[in-house]
Order: structure tokens, then C-alpha cells, then sequence
């Protein structure tokens, strides 16, 4: 397949080199948002959603930056770009969807320091994208997200209800299960270059 | 504000020493595990990437201390990023000058610290509330704390996955090394084994091993696993 082309792209970021668990981005969410399927599929939804905006802005952003030479403003920029857009989804949500703004609660403003958004910025900048190719990009990483942590929250609702040795509580064990997913996601690196 | 300066209490040891294991920020508080697992693959760039996060760290915590008394609440998050991120690209620049090799090793890692919980949390929890030099011994302790977790997470990792340490041979060349250590699955699993050892050393100071039998059959299988 040719590295460049859009579904390779969307591929690579959603399975291959998964932005959770094979990039170890955004594991903050990955790790405090995952006890309940619901709010799990919920937060990658609007981490989607942000990933979107702020990818399509920072294409943008780093254009203007480019021409007048102002690289060294790029991380400023990507994160206050990020910070806003992040209040824009807030906004949004909180006219259109109270129901949904209260479920997310605290966490929805934690999606500024979330890693795997300013990753979507960096990568794609890094790696020279264009503009469709960035969409697809964002978009890719964002149903990883999303794929990775409901996973995640469906094998932690089947926990609760097991008998587990005390020492395994709070995150150890959740660790644990992530490194075994982790295996099995790098089955995926058959599906195409791993260093896409 | 004005709450905030009236209980200041004295600077002592514990604000500097709490950072680095009782509430170790890796270990205890789960904070920045992105450049945890991410950079770990060995214990150089584990040191690297836990000295960028240092001087980041202690910068930031400084200047909000220095300026909580000016910066308005409502924009408060906004402008700890902004500081942040400055010393961030700061870091950025001298880690590339320095060395590029190592530059190109942690990659967009050193960009990401901007989005590091642990100093961002530290900035709003710590920094916002306490004086000049206790925000700055706190935040060099929490930031020696992040370095030490670092480097447990890295030494296992190199040494089981290259049988090496900081680039020196330790195990003969028969040593079949356990790659996956090195790939991603391997930081999670280390990380998840150091947190299941410190959990059942601190049950076993308090005293309740009820657990004690099915937790070594967990650390056998999480071994079995590697």
C-alpha cells in the first residue's frame, strides 16, 4: 500500500500504531475515563471531535507560521489553539447536549492536556502532511482513541465484578491489562510498515 | 489570595522529600505516564527526558509562584500553559543544540511535556498557593521523584529487553534478550509490576497480608506474560 495515500494514513493512526497503545499518547483519559463503557465511548467521541478541529486549525496555523518564520511560536500556538477549541466543544455541548455535558463533567476541560491532541498537531507538522492527509490523520487517531479505551472499559467492567487479590487494586492491574492489549495490537504491524 | 499567604507554614525537609516517594508522581499519583512509558526504552533517555522535565517543572512552578499574585483566576489554566510551553520550547532548542542525537531519540516527546499533567497539576496545586522558594523545593523534589520513577521503569526495561545498562554489556552475549520489554507492551507491563511490588510492600507494612498468596501468583503471571 502506498504510505501516502489517505486510507493508509486513517489505517496506520487507528491500528497500526495506535495512539494509546502503541504511541503511549493520551493515557491520562486511557486511564481515569475507562471504568464505564458509556462515558469511555463518550469522551473519545468529543476527544474526536477536538482532535478534528484543532488538526484542521493547526494545518492552518502552521502556514501562517511558516511564511513569516516563526517556527519557534508552533508549540505556543498549537496549545492555545487547542485550549480554545476545547471551550468551543465545552460551549457546544453545554447548549446542545446538557445531558452529555454532565456525564463528561471535569473531565471535558481535561481534554486540553491531553497528549494525544497536541500529538495530532506535532505528528502531522512533523511529518509534512497535507491538508487531507491531516484529516485523515486526526481522524484515524481519533477512533484509535476511541477503540482503544471502550476496550479498555468493557474489560474493567467485567473486573468489578471478579474476586481480585487487594495489592492489584487502583491502576496496577489496569496496567497490566493495557501491556496485553498492547501485544495483541502489535499483531496489527503485519497490516503495513510499523514505522509509518 | 490574601488566605493563601496567611498560612504559610515554615519550609521543613517534608516538601522536599515528599515528591520523591510518598507521593511519588508516577507511583502514587498517576501523573504524566505518556513520557513515562513512552521514553523508557532506556535509562538514557529515561535520565534525558527526567532532566527536561526538572528544569521545566521547577521554571514553571517558579515563575507562577512569582506571579500568583497577578495572574487573574478566570484565565489562570491559559496562563500556566502559555508559561509552561515557553520553557518547553526553551528545552526544546537546548536539548537539539546539545545533542541531536538524543534529540531525535525522544522525538516529539520533549514537545509533549507541555501536556505533562504532573506539571501542569503541580502549577495549579502546588505553585498558586505557597511561596517562591517552597513551590521551588517542592517542585525540584517532585521533579527528582519523576526522574527516579523514570529511571526504575527504564533500567528494567533495558536490562531485560538489551541486557545491557547505559550502553554496558551485563549479561553475557548468551542472553537471549526479551525484546518486547523494549516495544510498547513491555512499558506497561513493567510499569504494572513495579505499582503490583510497591502495593504488597505497603501492605506489608501495614500489617494485612490477606492477599499475600494470590498476589504472588499474580506476579508469576504477569511475569509469564513478558
Amino acid at each position: 500500500m502506498n504510505p501516502e495515500s489517505l486510507s493508509f494514513i486513517f489505517l496506520s493512526a487507528f491500528l497500526i500504531n495506535n495512539f494509546v497503545l502503541a504511541m503511549f499518547l493520551g493515557l491520562c483519559p486511557f486511564v481515569g475515563v475507562s471504568a464505564k463503557r458509556d462515558t469511555a465511548f463518550n469522551m473519545s467521541l468529543a476527544t474526536t471531535f477536538v482532535m478534528f478541529v484543532s488538526s484542521t486549525c493547526s494545518y492552518g496555523i502552521n502556514l501562517v507560521l511558516t511564511t513569516f518564520d516563526l517556527e519557534f511560536l508552533r508549540l505556543i500556538s498549537y496549545i492555545a489553539l487547542i485550549a480554545s477549541s476545547v471551550q468551543l466543544v465545552e460551549m457546544v455541548l453545554k447548549k446542545f447536549s446538557p445531558a452529555l455535558f454532565r456525564a463528561l463533567g471535569i473531565f471535558l476541560p481535561l481534554i486540553t492536556t491531553n497528549c494525544a491532541i497536541l500529538g495530532v498537531a506535532l505528528f502531522q507538522t512533523a511529518r509534512e502532511y497535507d491538508f487531507l492527509q491531516s484529516v485523515s490523520f486526526s481522524l484515524g487517531a481519533g477512533a484509535g482513541f476511541g477503540l482503544a479505551i471502550v476496550l479498555m472499559a468493557g474489560l474493567r467492567e467485567k473486573l468489578e465484578l471478579s474476586n481480585l487479590p487487594n495489592i492489584t487494586q487502583a491502576a496496577a492491574l489496569s496496567m497490566m491489562l493495557a501491556g496485553i492489549l498492547s501485544l495483541t495490537f502489535m499483531g496489527f504491524a503485519g497490516l503495513g510498515g510499523a514505522n509509518a | 489570595m490574601t488566605q493563601a499567604t496567611k498560612k504559610e507554614t515554615p519550609l521543613t525537609l517534608d516538601v522536599f522529600t515528599a515528591g520523591i516517594w510518598k507521593e511519588n508522581p508516577v507511583f502514587v499519583m498517576m501523573l504524566g505516564l505518556c513520557p513515562t512509558l513512552a521514553v523508557t526504552n532506556s535509562v538514557l533517555n529515561s535520565l534525558a527526558m527526567g532532566i527536561a522535565s526538572i528544569f521545566v517543572l521547577v521554571c514553571s512552578n517558579a515563575l507562577v509562584s512569582a506571579l500568583r499574585h497577578f495572574i487573574p483566576k478566570q484565565v489562570r489554566i491559559t496562563t500556566y500553559i502559555i508559561i509552561i510551553a515557553t520553557f518547553v520550547t526553551l528545552v526544546d532548542y537546548i536539548i537539539q543544540a546539545v545533542s541531536l542525537d538524543l534529540y531525535n531519540k525522544l522525538g516529539a516527546f520533549i514537545q509533549l511535556i507541555v501536556v505533562n499533567c504532573l506539571i501542569l497539576g503541580r502549577a495549579e496545586a502546588y505553585a498558586s498557593k505557597h511561596s517562591f522558594t517552597k513551590s521551588v523545593v517542592s517542585a525540584l523534589g517532585m521533579g527528582l521523584g519523576f526522574t527516579l520513577a523514570l529511571v526504575m521503569l527504564g533500567s528494567v526495561r533495558e536490562l531485560l529487553g538489551a541486557g545491557q545498562l547505559l550502553g554496558y554489556q551485563v549479561f553475557s552475549t548468551q542472553f537471549e534478550p526479551w525484546v518486547v520489554m523494549i516495544l510498547p507492551p513491555g512499558g506497561f507491563i513493567v510499569l504494572g509490576s513495579w505499582l503490583l511490588l510497591i502495593n504488597y510492600l505497603e501492605q506489608r507494612k501495614t500489617g494485612q497480608l490477606i492477599a499475600a498468596d494470590s498476589a504472588s501468583q499474580c506476579a508469576v503471571k504477569a511475569e509469564s506474560f513478558s
